[in-house]
């Protein structure tokens, strides 16, 4: 009965939620989302409102976060490596176009700046909207639509305080309805002889002209003052508006599709290629050295705590866990401050003068340094727990068979506590093949030589695509997703390797 | 020889240990890939009718001003800090649609933003612009339009602990000399605080740099920069490098990697430091700290050219997917654009209004407005070329390995072809 209840509650829940985000939905024209939302509603309904003993019952919730939150990013990265989206492509042409034209309105020399009340005989939302205008110059009254500009007699509207303030048949905007009403207005100009009159925030209008205009025929931008004619051209990866003589309009392109073209520059810029196999090597030392030690140091502490002889092992382990109750950013910030060679705690209390992070070895033995720090209490808690679920009598029947501690430790403890952390072990491997951020905030992947500022001596992987991505060409998402998705393959490929591998401990039992 | 129950709870318990340590020490959490360096959070637009995003020390300026403003007209304001990566976040956000109405960055913003189309130009009057330094408002304009109202200076100058060092120098050569004697008699504990750090830094080393005859780009006829001809591996910048590399570790040590962007004010204001090299956003911190100091531009090496740090203006932009437009567009152009909340803005950020008129009466109570401004008398433009993100680092590299004792010629003749590299084609 109870069962029964729950389960009605959790699926309404469901279903409730859905019909809620339904209606934002749809006014966003979010139909992706809300196709997906009402999917797995139906999943989950059809799933667990039967009584039938279902297997589905128990992979449903996994596979659908699995869908949501792995596969589609995945899919998405994907389909995004094959643009050219980044600094410079981020609208589509209609938008580029758009924005150029409109950036283009220059005022009218010598026009008066008009006192703006916005009113409408529709829906201050949508509009129809009237621009009410006074010339503050001369106090004459204008009424304004996308019809043309008429002047108005003073018996015909209110005037209070140099704006008109009423009309018959006309309700006028709060300032709050105009700022909301911008989508219509940005595109609401009022023709006139010398161009057209926009709005210009709440409460002003000015008179002013577009001087440049897009011929959708021939696919041209024509500067109306000089004649001069910009047409699409190809520059390197990217589509620009250009005069006859080779010079842009705008640095602005726009998005477009490039196939394979982001894979292919990975595998044929000299540049990354002749850097890659240092940094791969550097990157495989980086987080398997950070495994081994976080293992060697939290193991024997953990060894060590676990020995009935010790006094005060919770107040011992609730102190070890510090580091790792610290977040992670903040250590890493306050050690790059101990490593600094004048002024750092670290060469201060020994005394040393060692470079720390201008020293090329020596970065990188800080960066593993604070990768132990930030890492061993992790594997001390895994392997105490490890430890304790090691039965007595396994160790009781290694020590009447005449194993001294030692020993014991090397053929039965150990192996048993490896076959419960390996799949901890890889995890690590792989969560430190990319850990971008220790590198990041530690070195910036430096030290840096001069023929190479790209590649810098603690760069792994993936702060050194980071770089090529976002660095001297400025966001290059396209591009960053092709790295992306070749880095996905690589960890997984390393990753699957590493499992097959520790399957082999299994054969301890 | 173990029954599997046993192997099961065994590994169901280090499974659920696992799951209960994922902080972030060393879980399994997907690292950031194929997201812009900021993929420690990307800021989120707050929900307001007036959105402004800024950096921590315009932030304290411009609140009061932004309340006031949001009473005015009945309607809510949010001012947000964003410490991080400022200039892309309020690209990528403006994209999306979810970004400011009102961003407020230095002109080099200018570049990358026009590129991408993340700015609307400001409807100013003929009659508003007069008011603003021609410099600082010819660094926003850009086609006949002008994209941001700009309202502070910044440029570098020499601040000088006076206790140390009573008399300001004339060269370079007189603040090293000057600043280890102080070293010497215990009253500091260094010359010279300039930031260089691992990574380097080339907008504080410029007017050493320039002093000392080198250049980023050759200046066309027009004053503009040209940067189809890059200076920085040409003999003159190289002999300039070789003047920074007698100031660094292998040298005098005037200047050293491990003074950065972090604490290289904050020798200064300890007390620790002769010298520092810093700009406006330092004033606040040194007023505050006591020390007793003077301001004066920074020296040129003896015989050599004058010493020209980069000018930038902060400046108010206004987004192109603004959510709020036309409040926006308000609060620039209406309620920014007046002598009483330029005023303001120095009061809590002291640095020179952009304004004349506001500078000529703040600068009549606060000769270190003067002192400030008479530091950018040899400045340059800080260029806002979009390609400058593939410059600065490398140039900041190189003299990082200058002052730490690598060859100067080849180091930069190296970075010389880097920076090539990045420049397109005209």
């Amino acid at each position: 009965m109870i069962a029964v209840l729950i389960r009605v509650l959790c699926l309404g829940t469901a279903v409730g939620t859905a019909a809620a985000l339904t209606p934002s939905l749809v006014s966003g024209r979010h139909y992706a989302v809300l196709a997906v939302a009402w999917v797995i509603v139906a999943v989950l309904v059809g799933t667990y409102a039967t009584r039938r003993p279902l297997v589905a019952k128990y992979l449903v919730p996994g596979t659908i976060l699995l869908v949501l939150f792995t596969v589609t990013p995945v899919l998405a990265t994907l389909q995004l490596s094959t643009t050219n989206y980044g600094d410079g492509t981020r609208t589509t042409k209609q938008e580029t176009i758009t924005q150029v034209l409109a950036t283009s309105v220059v005022e009218t020399p010598d026009s008066p700046t008009f006192h703006l009340a916005v009113a409408t005989t529709g829906n201050p939302v949508a509009g129809p909207f009237t621009f009410f205008l006074v010339d503050p110059a001369t106090a004459e009254a204008f009424s304004g639509t996308e019809e043309g500009l008429v002047r108005l007699e003073p018996d015909q509207v209110t005037v209070a305080g140099g704006f008109v303030t009423a009309a018959p048949g006309y309700t006028f905007l709060t300032p709050k309805q105009v700022n909301d009403a911008a989508p219509h207005l940005r595109e609401f100009a009022v023709p006139t002889e010398g161009g057209a009159i926009r709005s210009r925030g709440l409460r002003e209008a000015f008179e002013g002209r577009a001087v440049l205009r897009y011929d959708e025929a021939t696919d041209t931008i024509v500067n109306t003052d000089t004649g001069v004619r910009y047409t699409v051209q190809r520059q390197g990866d990217r589509e620009y508006f250009v005069d006859g003589g080779g010079t842009r309009l705008t640095d602005q392109s726009w998005r477009a599709g490039v196939g394979l073209d982001n894979y292919r520059k990975v595998f044929t810029d000299p540049r990354i290629l002749g850097s890659f196999l240092g940094i791969f090597a550097w990157t495989v030392v980086f987080a398997a050295g950070s495994v081994a030690l976080t293992l060697a140091l939290g193991l024997v502490l953990a060894v060590t705590l676990n020995d009935p002889r010790v006094r005060g092992q919770k107040l011992y382990r609730s102190v070890l866990l510090l580091p790792y109750a610290i977040p992670g950013f903040i250590s890493i910030l306050v050690w790059s401050g101990f490593f600094n060679q004048d002024f750092g705690l670290i060469n201060g209390l020994t005394g040393l003068h060692v470079n720390w992070l201008g020293d090329p070895f020596a970065a990188k033995a800080a960066l593993l340094l604070l990768n132990l720090w930030l890492g061993f209490p992790y594997m001390f808690l895994v392997t105490t727990g490890a430890l304790q679920a090691i039965p007595a009598d396994v160790r009781e029947a290694a020590t009447i068979d005449g194993a001294g501690r030692l020993t014991a430790f090397r053929r039965i403890t150990f192996p048993l506590v490896l076959v419960a952390i390996a799949p901890i072990l890889v995890a690590g491997f792989a969560f430190n093949f990319n850990n971008y951020n220790v590198v990041e905030l530690l070195t910036h992947g430096g030290p840096f030589t001069p023929d190479n500022p790209n590649a810098g001596a603690t760069d792994i992987l993936i702060s050194y695509t980071v770089r090529l991505a976002f660095g001297a060409g400025g966001a290059q998402f396209g591009f960053a997703s092709a790295i992306a998705t070749l880095l996905f393959v690589i960890t997984g490929v390393l990753a699957a390797a590493q499992f097959r591998a520790t399957r082999s401990l299994e054969e301890v039992h | 020889m173990k029954p599997i129950q046993r192997r099961c709870a065994l590994v169901a318990a280090v499974t659920l240990l696992a799951v209960a340590a994922c902080s972030d020490g060393q879980p399994a959490s997907p690292a950031p890939t194929g997201a812009a360096p900021a993929a420690s959070g990307a800021p989120a637009r707050q929900n307001a009718d007036l959105v402004i995003w800024t950096s921590e020390v315009a932030s304290r300026a411009v609140q009061p001003i932004a309340e006031d403003f949001g009473r005015q007209n009945g309607i809510t304001v949010a001012v947000q800090v964003i410490s991080a990566d400022l200039a892309a976040n309020a690209i990528t956000a403006n994209t999306a649609g979810n970004g400011p109405d009102v961003l407020m960055l230095p002109n080099d913003f200018l570049g990358g933003a026009l590129q991408n189309g993340a700015i609307a130009p400001l409807p100013l009057r003929a009659e508003d612009l007069t008011a603003y330094e021609s410099g600082a408002l010819a660094s926003v304009t850009r086609n006949g339009q002008v994209w941001a109202l700009p309202y502070g200076m910044e440029n570098l100058v020499l601040y000088r602990n006076t206790k140390a060092a009573p008399k300001a120098p004339a060269t370079v050569e007189e603040l090293v000399s000057t600043g280890q004697a102080a070293v010497k008699k215990g009253t500091v504990e260094r010359a010279l605080s300039l930031p260089v750090g691992q990574d380097g830094d080339a907008y504080h080393m410029e007017p050493f740099f320039t002093s000392a005859g080198g250049s980023l780009f050759a200046i066309d006829a027009d004053g503009q920069y040209d940067p189809q001809q890059v200076g920085v591996g040409t003999a003159e910048s190289i002999a300039a490098a070789s003047k920074i590399a007698a100031l660094g570790e292998g040298g005098s040590k005037v200047l050293t990697r491990s003074v950065d962007g972090t604490n290289a004010i904050a020798q200064f204001t300890d007390g620790k430091a002769a010298y520092l090299v810093s700009g406006p956003w330092a004033l606040a911190d040194i007023r505050k700290s006591g020390v007793p100091y003077d301001i004066t531009p920074v020296p040129p090496f003896a015989g050599g050219e004058p010493a020209s740090p980069f000018l930038a203006a902060q400046a108010f932009w206004l987004m192109s997917k603004a959510r709020n437009p036309a409040f926006a567009q308000e609060f620039i152009t209406k309620t920014m654009n007046t002598p009483e909340a330029m005023t303001a803005m120095y009061t809590q950020d002291p640095r020179p209004p952009v304004r004349t008129d506001v500078l000529a009466s703040v600068s009549a109570k606060d000769p270190d407005m003067a002192k400030l401004a008479a530091g950018a008398k040899n400045s340059t433009p800080l260029p806002d070329f979009p390609f400058m993100s593939g410059v600065w680092p490398p140039l900041g590299q190189a003299y990082a390995a200058i002052v730490g004792g690598a060859d100067p010629a080849s180091t930069m003749q190296k970075t010389a072809s880097t920076i090539e590299s990045v420049v397109p084609a005209k």
